[in-house]
This record gives C-alpha cells, sequence and structure tokens, in this order.
C-alpha cells in the first residue's frame, strides 16, 4: 500500500470517527490518536523521510491536505460538541422569572415636602426666589406689620403660642411679605418670592386641625403688578399641582393685609365639579387666600404704595395634600407611619 | 347669621330660588354656610284641634286625645305631654308623617290604645330648643287660634321659609342685619330697595329726660341714647315677629325684649331695654367697673367684673355688661310697666375683651366688636320705640336721652379710573364704574375720571381707595377679570447655596435608604432636654395647649424617636427615616431662641427586609455611620471627617456613640441609643445620628476636579496584624497612611477578628495596601521595601504582630 493509499485510509477512517464521537473527551483522544506526536498521521509523515526525492513535495503536500482536511473536522465537530453542552449547561440553569427581585432600600421625601418642592419649581420657574424665615416670630412681623394691630377682632382668628408678649411661634408664613418687604431693593428689580415653611397654631388636634402646619407664602411687588395677573398666577399652580382639568374661581373675604381678598376654591376632586358632599354640593373646594397687598402693609415696610403693589397668596400644603391624595386625617402627616410615608413615591 | 329669605323679599323684588341667591352672595360679598328650609325632609305635619281628651286607663301620664285634622271624623292620638288641652290648636305629625332627624311616624297602639300619630313638641319639627319659648320647652306647642285644622303646620311656624345662613368676614358687619344684606343685594342685583322708616308717636305729656339721664364717659360709648316707654302690657310677641326671632335663632320671651331683638336683626343695632322700676336712681351711669363690683347678668350666671369692663350703673350698682348682657336686676318681666330703652356704640375693644374675659359671646358682642353704624343708633332705637308703642301699648316719653353723640358724616374716599383699571388689569369704563358706586348706594361724584365717593356710614369699612377697588371688583364680578401672568422685568429665581445643601442632603439620605419624617417641634420638658448637640436652655410656650408640645425641641432626635415608638407600637418594625429641620437654643438671658438647621436620622430593625434570597441584617452602629459617611460626602466637605468614641451624650449607649468632626469641628454624633433611653420610649434596639446642617453648609466645599487614573498596574500588599483589643482602626490607619511612602493609594480593612481563637484582649486586623505609581510601573521591591517599613513601625508604635 502505498503511502498516498495510507493517508487516504487514515482520512477515511479518521473522519468517520470523528464524525460519530459525541463528546469532547473522545474527540480529544482521536485528535491525539490521529494528529499528537505519537499519532499515525504524524507517524505516516515520519515514513517520507525513505521516499525519493522527487515524491517528497507531492506526498508531502498530500499528507499536509489530510491533516488540514482531519483539522478542519475536529474543530468543527469540536465546536458542535461545545455548542450542545451549552445548550445543556444553560438548559440546566434555568430560573423562575417570576420570583421577586431584590428589593431596592430607597427611602421618599415626604408629602408635604413634595408638594412643597413641586411648588418651589414652578415659582422658580417664574423668576421667584424660594426664602424661609424664622419660625419663632416677634410679634411686630407675625401681626403688626400685616396689618394686624394689637386688639384687631382677626387676631381671635388665629390662636398664637406666644414665647413672651412679643415672641411667639408664628401663626402664617406672611411674616415674610414684610420681612422681604422691609429689605428688597426695588432699583434692582422686582420682588417675587415664594416663602414655604412650618406654622403654628393654639389649637387642639383631630382630624382637620394640627398645632403644627405648613404654609407657602407668595409674594409678587412692582410696578404694574394686577389683581389678573393674580388670578392667572393661581390658575397656573392648581394645573401645576392637581393637573389641567382644573379650575379656579375667586370669592370675596378677608384678610387685614390684603385688599382686595379673595379665597380661591378649585374644581372638586371628588366630584369634578358636579355637587357632592365633600364640597357640599358646590362642586368646588376652598383652597387658598390671596390678594392685592393692602397698602398700609407696603407703608408700614417702607415701600411707596401709590407707586409699588402687588398681589400675595398663601397656600396650605396639607391641605393640598389630603386633597390631592384624599388623606382624611391631618395627624397622619406628622405621626410618620413608615406605611403613610411610602405611599408617595412617584417621580416627577 | 341666618336671614330668612320671605324678610328679605320685603324689601327686594328678587324671583331666583334660595340656593341661587346663596351662590351670589357667597360669590360677591360674604361666605355662606347653608341655605336650607326648616322644614326640608318633613311631611304630614299639620294641624291638629284637640277636641276630646280623657286619661289613658293604664298610664299615669298618657292622655288619649282626639284630634281634629280637617276631615269628617276625628282622628285619635295618644299623648303624653303634659300641657295637652282641649280646644287648642296644636302640632300633628299624622301616620306617614317624617319629622325631625328623618324620624317616620305610623299607627300604634300605646300601651294598648290606637295612636294614628303624634302632637308634637317644636323641638321634635326641628327647632333647636334654645330658640323654643319658655313656655313650651317641656310640652307640645299651641298654634295660632285661627290655625285650620288639616293645614299643614309649617307656613303657620315660618318654616316653608328658606334661610340663608351667612358667615360674615370681620370686615362687614355691615351685613350682621337684614337691611344691611338688603343693601348689600340691591347692588348685586341693581334695584332701589323698599326700606321703612320709624316714625314715633310721642306723649308729649311726658318728657323723657323728666324720667332719666345719662352720665357718660365718652371714649367708652361715643353714642349713647335712651328712650322712655310707659304703660306697656307685656304679652307674648305677633307670631310673624316670633318666626323672625327663631328663625335668627333668638328665643321669643315677650313683646318688650322681642322688640329690641328684632330690631337688633332687621338694623344691625344692638339695643338693650331694662326696667325702670326696678332701677336705683334717675341717672344711668355708663363707666368702668369698680372694685368688688358684681353682676348677675340674664342668663343667671354671677360675674366679678373686672376694672376694664364697662358696666352700665345704676346709683349703687351695675345693670349691665355694657354691649355685652344685661343684668337680671332689672329684667324686663310680666309685670313691668315702665321700660328703658338703650342704643349706643361701645369701644369695641373693650366689649371684645369684656365678652372674652367673662365668657358671654352674645349677638350684641358680636355686633360692637364688628363695629356697628354710627349713623344708625337713633333709627334703630325710634324704631323699637314705636315697636313697643304699637305691639304692647306703651306710651313713648318725648324726646331722646343723649348721654354722647357724634356728627356722623359720610367718608368722601378719591380714586381714579386709571387706578382701579391699573390694579385690577381690566378696561372697565368710567360708566361702569359710576354705576357699580351708585348700585352700592354711594354719592358719586366724577371729573374726567377722578372719583370723589361718598361712603355712607352703613359702610363703616370702606375708607381708603383700595377697600374701592374690592368693591368694583367683586360687584363687576372677580370671573370677568381677565386672566394674565405679572410681566416686566425678568428675575432669576434659583436655590440659594444653602437650599442646594439641604436638598441634596435629603436627596442623599432618601438614596441611602431613609424616609423624609416630619415630626413636631413642640414636645415635653423631657423629650425637649434631651440629645441636645451642646448645653442650651429649654424654651417654654407661655400658654400651651398641653403639656405633650409644651417646649420647643433641642434635637430632631426626639421626635424622630417619636416616630418609632408609634411605628413600632403598630407592629412596624422597620423603621428609617431622617429629618432635616429646625432646633431651638437658648441661653439662658435669651427670650426668642436661636433656630439651627440640623439632619438627623434613626434606623430600627433592618433597612432590608429579609427576602426569598436573602436573610434580613439587623441594622448595627457601622450601618447608620456608613449612611453618615455617604452624606458628608454627597455634601463635599474639605478636610477629614472623622469618627471619636464619645460618652459625652448621656441619651446614647456610652460604648457606641462616635463624635463626629469635620476639619476638626465636631458636628454632631452617631450611636446607639441608650438602652435606658430605648426603654423611655418603649422601642427596640436603634441607631440614630443628628448633625448640625447649618455647619455643613457653611463650611467650605471642595470643587470637583478631575484625578487621572494611572496608566500604570497597581500593587497589592495583603497585612495581617494582632494588636491589642483597645487599638483602633484608626490608630492602625494613622500608622499605615504616615508610613506607607508616596505611593499608597489605598489602604482597606477586609478582616476583623476577634474570638475564640485569640487571647481575650487581642484582635486580628487584615488590610489591603495597594500601590501606585502615575507616572511609572512600580518595581516589585520598591514596594516591598514600602512594606517592610509599615510593618516595622505596626510593631514599634502598636505592638503589633504581624502575621
Ligand atoms: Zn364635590
Amino acid at each position: 500500500m502505498s503511502l498516498q493509499d495510507n493517508l487516504n485510509a487514515l482520512r477515511d477512517e479518521g473522519l468517520a470517527k470523528i464524525k460519530a464521537t459525541d463528546n469532547l473527551k473522545s474527540l480529544n483522544d482521536i485528535r491525539v490518536a490521529l494528529l499528537g506526536k505519537k499519532g499515525k498521521i504524524t507517524e505516516v509523515l515520519h515514513g517520507m523521510k525513505n521516499l525519493p526525492a522527487e515524491e517528497k513535495p507531492k506526498v508531502g503536500a498530500f499528507a499536509n491536505t489530510v491533516r488540514d482536511t482531519l483539522t478542519e473536522a475536529l474543530t468543527s465537530q469540536r465546536e458542535k460538541l461545545e455548542e450542545l453542552a451549552l445548550d445543556a449547561k444553560l438548559n440546566a440553569e434555568s430560573i423562575d422569572v417570576t420570583l421577586p427581585g431584590t428589593p431596592v432600600a430607597e427611602g421618599e421625601p415626604h408629602v408635604i415636602q413634595q408638594i412643597i418642592d413641586q411648588m418651589c419649581d414652578l415659582f422658580m420657574g417664574m423668576g421667584y426666589q424660594v426664602l424661609s424665615g424664622p419660625e419663632v416670630e416677634e410679634e411686630r412681623y407675625n401681626f403688626e406689620m400685616m396689618n394686624l394691630p394689637k386688639d384687631h377682632p382677626a387676631r381671635d382668628m388665629q390662636d398664637t403660642f406666644y414665647l413672651s408678649s412679643e415672641i411667639l411661634m408664628r401663626t402664617q408664613t406672611s411674616p415674610m411679605q414684610a420681612r422681604t418687604l422691609e429689605t428688597h431693593d426695588f432699583s434692582q428689580g422686582p420682588l417675587k418670592m415664594v416663602s414655604p415653611g412650618v406654622v403654628f397654631r393654639r389649637d387642639t388636634d383631630d382630624p382637620t386641625h394640627s398645632h403644627q402646619f405648613h404654609q407657602v407664602e407668595g409674594l409678587v411687588i412692582d410696578k404694574h403688578i394686577t389683581m389678573a395677573d393674580l388670578k392667572g398666577t393661581l390658575l397656573l399652580m392648581v394645573h401645576e399641582l392637581f393637573g389641567e382639568k382644573f379650575n379656579v374661581r375667586l370669592r370675596p373675604s378677608y384678610f387685614p393685609f390684603t385688599e382686595p381678598s379673595v379665597e380661591a376654591d378649585i374644581t372638586c376632586m371628588n366630584c369634578a365639579g358636579k355637587g357632592c358632599s365633600v364640597c357640599k354640593n358646590s362642586g368646588w373646594i376652598e383652597v387658598l387666600g390671596a390678594g392685592m397687598v393692602h397698602p398700609n402693609v407696603l407703608k408700614m415696610a417702607g415701600v411707596d404704595p401709590d407707586v409699588y403693589g402687588g398681589f400675595a397668596f398663601g397656600v396650605g400644603p396639607d391641605r393640598f395634600a389630603m386633597l390631592k391624595y384624599g388623606v382624611d386625617d391631618i395627624r397622619d402627616f406628622y405621626l410618620n407611619d413608615v406605611r403613610f410615608l411610602t405611599q408617595f413615591s412617584k417621580k416627577g | 347669621m341666618k336671614i330668612p329669605y320671605k324678610w328679605l323679599k320685603e324689601y327686594l323684588d328678587l324671583d331666583v330660588s334660595a340656593a341661587e341667591l346663596g351662590e351670589k352672595i357667597e360669590r360677591t360679598a360674604v361666605e355662606v354656610d347653608s341655605v336650607a328650609s326648616p322644614s326640608a325632609g318633613m311631611k304630614k305635619v299639620v294641624v291638629g284641634e284637640i277636641v276630646a281628651m280623657e286619661p289613658h286607663p293604664d298610664s299615669d301620664h298618657l292622655n288619649i286625645c282626639q284630634v281634629n285634622i280637617g276631615e269628617a271624623e276625628p282622628t285619635q292620638i295618644v299623648c303624653g305631654a303634659p300641657n295637652a288641652q282641649v280646644g287648642k290648636k296644636v302640632i300633628a305629625a299624622l301616620s306617614g308623617a317624617r319629622i325631625a332627624d328623618n324620624i317616620k311616624i305610623k299607627k300604634s297602639k300605646m300601651r294598648g290604645v290606637q295612636s294614628n300619630g303624634m302632637l308634637c313638641a317644636l323641638q321634635e319639627i326641628g327647632f333647636p330648643e334654645s330658640v323654643v319659648p319658655k313656655e313650651y320647652v317641656d310640652g307640645i306647642y299651641f298654634l295660632p287660634d285661627d290655625a285650620v285644622p288639616g293645614a299643614s303646620v309649617f307656613p303657620y311656624l315660618g318654616m316653608d321659609d328658606d334661610l340663608i345662613d351667612i358667615d360674615v368676614t370681620p370686615n362687614r358687619g355691615d351685613m350682621l342685619s337684614v337691611y344691611g344684606t338688603t343693601y348689600e343685594l340691591a347692588a348685586i342685583y341693581d334695584q332701589t330697595p323698599r326700606l321703612n322708616h320709624p316714625d314715633v308717636p310721642e306723649n308729649t305729656d311726658q318728657k323723657a329726660a323728666d324720667l332719666i339721664t345719662a352720665n357718660v364717659d365718652k371714649d367708652l360709648a361715643a353714642i349713647y341714647k335712651l328712650r322712655v316707654v310707659q304703660n306697656i302690657e307685656i304679652k307674648p310677641s305677633p307670631m310673624w315677629m316670633q318666626i323672625k326671632l327663631w328663625d335668627a335663632g333668638i328665643r321669643p320671651i315677650n313683646n318688650v325684649v322681642d322688640a329690641t331683638n328684632y330690631i337688633m336683626l332687621k338694623y344691625g343695632q344692638p339695643l338693650h331695654a331694662f326696667d325702670l322700676d326696678k332701677f336705683h336712681g334717675k341717672q344711668v351711669n355708663v363707666r368702668l367697673a369698680q372694685p368688688n363690683e358684681t353682676l348677675t347678668t340674664l342668663d343667671g350666671n354671677d360675674h366679678e367684673t373686672n376694672p376694664n369692663d364697662i358696666v352700665i350703673a345704676s346709683e349703687d350698682a351695675p345693670i349691665m355688661f355694657a354691649g355685652v348682657m344685661g343684668g337680671l336686676n332689672t329684667e324686663i318681666d310680666d309685670t313691668t310697666k315702665n321700660v328703658v330703652i338703650e342704643a349706643a356704640v361701645f369701644d369695641p375693644i373693650r366689649v371684645r375683651k369684656t365678652a372674652q374675659r367673662q365668657n358671654l359671646h352674645t349677638d350684641a358682642s358680636q355686633r360692637f366688636e364688628r363695629g356697628v353704624n354710627h349713623g344708625g343708633v337713633q333709627e334703630a332705637l325710634d324704631a323699637a320705640a314705636q315697636l313697643m308703642h304699637d305691639q304692647a301699648n306703651g306710651q313713648v316719653a318725648q324726646g331722646t336721652v343723649t348721654g354722647s353723640d357724634q356728627d356722623v358724616q359720610p367718608v368722601l374716599v378719591d380714586i381714579t379710573i386709571d387706578r382701579i383699571n391699573k390694579v385690577l388689569g381690566t378696561e372697565l369704563s368710567v360708566a361702569e364704574v359710576t354705576s357699580i358706586f351708585t348700585r352700592l348706594g354711594f354719592g358719586v361724584e366724577e371729573h374726567a375720571g377722578l372719583y370723589s365717593v361718598s361712603i355712607p356710614s352703613r359702610r363703616w369699612d370702606i375708607t381708603i381707595d383700595a377697600d374701592l377697588i374690592e368693591e368694583v371688583a367683586r360687584i363687576y364680578g372677580y370671573d370677568n377679570l381677565p386672566t394674565t401672568l405679572p410681566t416686566g422685568q425678568m428675575t432669576l429665581g434659583v436655590l440659594s447655596p444653602a437650599q442646594r445643601q439641604i436638598r441634596a442632603t435629603r436627596t442623599s439620605l432618601e438614596a441611602a435608604g431613609l424616609n423624609q419624617a416630619i415630626s413636631y417641634s413642640l414636645t415635653t420638658e423631657k423629650k425637649a432636654a434631651q440629645f441636645a448637640l451642646q448645653p442650651t436652655a429649654l424654651t417654654k410656650l407661655a400658654w400651651p395647649m398641653s403639656s405633650d408640645h409644651a417646649f420647643l425641641r433641642t434635637s430632631l432626635i426626639s421626635g424622630l424617636l417619636d416616630d418609632v415608638a408609634y411605628n413600632e407600637a403598630r407592629k412596624v418594625k422597620n423603621v428609617a427615616l431622617y429629618e432635616q429641620g429646625r432646633v431651638f437654643y437658648r441661653e439662658d438671658d435669651q427670650i426668642r431662641p436661636t433656630e439651627e438647621e440640623h439632619v438627623a436620622g434613626v434606623l430600627t430593625g433592618t433597612l432590608n427586609d429579609s427576602t426569598w434570597n436573602d436573610h434580613e441584617a439587623k441594622v448595627d452602629f457601622y450601618q447608620m455611620k456608613g449612611i453618615v459617611e455617604h452624606l458628608l460626602r454627597d455634601l463635599a466637605v474639605v478636610g477629614p471627617v472623622e469618627f471619636e468614641a464619645t460618652a459625652d451624650y448621656p441619651d446614647m449607649h456610652p460604648g457606641r456613640t462616635a463624635a463626629i468632626f469635620v476639619h476638626g469641628h465636631r458636628v454632631g454624633f452617631v450611636g446607639q441609643v441608650h438602652p435606658r433611653v430605648e426603654k423611655q420610649w418603649k422601642i427596640s434596639e436603634t441607631y440614630t445620628f443628628e448633625m448640625n446642617l447649618q455647619m455643613l453648609i457653611d463650611m467650605q466645599k471642595s470643587d470637583d476636579q478631575y484625578n487621572p487614573i494611572s496608566k500604570y498596574p497597581a500593587i497589592t500588599r495583603d497585612i495581617a496584624m494582632l494588636v491589642d483589643a483597645n487599638v483602633t482602626n484608626q490608630q492602625v490607619l494613622e500608622v499605615i497612611k504616615k508610613r506607607g511612602g508616596a505611593h499608597l493609594t489605598q489602604v482597606k480593612l477586609f478582616d476583623v477578628y476577634t474570638g475564640s481563637k485569640l487571647p481575650a484582649d487581642k484582635k486580628s486586623l487584615a488590610y489591603t495596601l495597594t500601590y501606585q505609581d502615575k507616572t511609572k510601573t512600580l518595581v516589585d521591591e520598591d514596594v516591598t521595601k514600602a512594606f517592610e517599613k509599615v510593618e516595622k513601625f505596626l510593631e514599634s508604635e502598636l505592638d503589633a504582630e504581624i502575621r
């Protein structure tokens, strides 16, 4: 048998064995048996040294072809077996994708904070500064400069925690009107500010009353600010906080520090304005007080009411949150039950 | 104030429904609490006439009444009222009737006797007991003798009307009267009201001044007037007047007292009537109360006067708290013959204070507090005198006794059309504005857009142009105002650096898993004193509502522990909260405390609840500390952050608390709440921290700058050592960092061991040291040299045994 025949036979036998192999181990054994240092092909190639010189290149080339063919077959069979092995492995690794995901521990901002932040962001976008004032206030700012002189009957409307005859827990964020009016430099442009914060009333806590709650004060003073601007501003705020489908209406009211004074109602969220028990069948819910800043307030802060004027409003984020989310007990905001706090986690 | 719709219709042509009228008032003038008919929800309540009555055989108080209800045969009703009486017209609720509180009346047997309905007291058809005439409080009500049996009782009692309950703001005291409300509605509906004015028939034979005089301190009563009516006949008032009184919530008493109340409702001017024959002396004194004076008021209560109370006094004693309530000693009773009527304007502040002090909030005091029409005092007085003449057959003595008086003139307020439009954002014409002022009943003079508006005394709330702008706005209608946004010079709206850092603080702690809490700033004396970062005096409220909220907090932790306790009491075991807010520090001589921004957190239970694939890890000191480190990193404070064991805080665990230093400044602490304090709050093991956020905000912040990442490989070496148990990680780190050489870039603790395999006073610590050079590949020998140096110093400085 010639060397070539020998090679042909080894090739055919090898290819058949390779094809029949079903695992990587025996495939490797075949490779070693054929192409290893002591393999049969290697052995045949060693026999080439006995060939005549002129035959060597031809047989050599043929031997290389056979070796390449076998190598290729080995590689392709190995890839095929590896693929099968991987499939089997992955199949074995299957998991129940319906098991719960690993929880991410993330805290939430307080719902009142969320409303305050939302309002501050809205007003900053319209060029308002955000200012915070003292929680322990002078009577002068809390009352006197807000046009509530001593013995004014409206002081009875706001039962006050006093520390001394002149120092008190602020009953409203309105003193920030007086404080900013006093210091604002109108030559630098208009005064536009919102001031969120906590306020205190001498009240007994129950589902609708809390001795501590929040307010956001708003104030805009310039040379040409109108009540129509107030109306538009309140409407924008209500759209931002509650949604576009809510409307605003103004009703006459009374606050010593604004004239005209109004209360603003928004469409009842419970009945969408149709009338229900929540809104006493009016279709409207009272949400905030506002008005045009009283000339006395401007005067007392050293601002000329003949030149400057504007509007102010006071919003209760607690009440907003109660209305928006249907919270029926204001005390829940201050007791901080984790199950309560984590219900308001909508971002954006 | 509840106003009967029919009363308004006496003066105005109103054809809208009561609900529409209420809505209009609410949108234009003052809030309306309710619009309701007193008979709403009730039916089949008719006039019955008791035609026969016999005692129930099996009862000592029931009577079997035969009641004519306008049908061929009387119907039988068993009645327990003690005043049931044959011949009286009564209120009969028939079978199928609905009475107050939605009670349904059915035929029934009462102790074996058939009863086809019920004879009603006024309370049973919805009257508050406080308005039921005294003689009917304990029995059934007797309708007028001419009431028609079988007819509905509602018209006889005024219950077919609608009552509009207005909630008058402090500035609109004028609307606490039917006339005031009528003027308001006249403006709203552009009508001229048909108001009547009194015309007093006087007895020219008797001068009032001969019967009584008045000595008045003008500072206490700017206007003080009296009239005298003689020889009156006391009896019940006519039905029409009684109805108006009880609709407004006032109990009818007799024709004299009722006349004064009726005039108050009509004009808004409180009046008082007293018995001239019970009055000692001839002079009425309006003065401040004198020491030790007492007064028994008409409600039967005894009062000590206060030297600041205005009293009306006879020659020897007070007979009234002026403007508040009269005294029993001069009460009008069934025997009264001669009456003095008082109409006055008292100092509103004193009236308010007296009402508060004596706890006597009356219809009169409510009106004086908000002001009354100084120009309407005489008219109200005359109207009352006329009523007593007409209804009590009294003789009105000639003249008014005037103790003090004022010349009341309209107030002139100037305003321009431009000003109105500028403030409202409108384009109203002169004609429109003139029409509004005219409708309001104001005098108007206008020249080229400049108004001089004359305000009648009944609108004493209007004194400046802003007040007039409000009148224009509300009559024009807020719905009709345009909707715009402010224009003008642009301004910048951005958070200040401090506000940004407060927001960053919140975001950082939320990212670490803590929920934001907002707790009460007012707490108990004990809690207020706990956990303060620095020594401070406590701040107490002058008049707290309760001891639970009497002191200002000096730490946020105490409030957070309240929250933990609240959660644990409600079976919420895992609590992770933070709070950002103010605490209140005070020096002893300071009245107003200093407010300081703080931030604090609490952890109890576990931060990550156990899940199907992971066990829960109980919170510990290091978790809380990690959150503090995370926060300080986010705030980018400059300088080293250090933790030092401390036992300085009595409410903290002395072995598990660290003071926090930033750049050498003590900014707060972190640790476990003292087990004794945990017991105080009834909470389980809780870790907490509190820092002075204001200090952190005020500290210098590092600007972010890119630090190039070395292209050359890092070499790491692990070191394990045995040290004395009291050697701290901090000490080891200091040695390693000090002796580590220029290329030591990181030291990481990876193992701490104490336990059975080591002596009790030893512990094992293991660290990975990372070396790297930014400019070249490090040579192994250099690293080994540096590493050996560290080993040597650990041995010499900390007595470490390298393993
Ligand atoms: Zn509704």
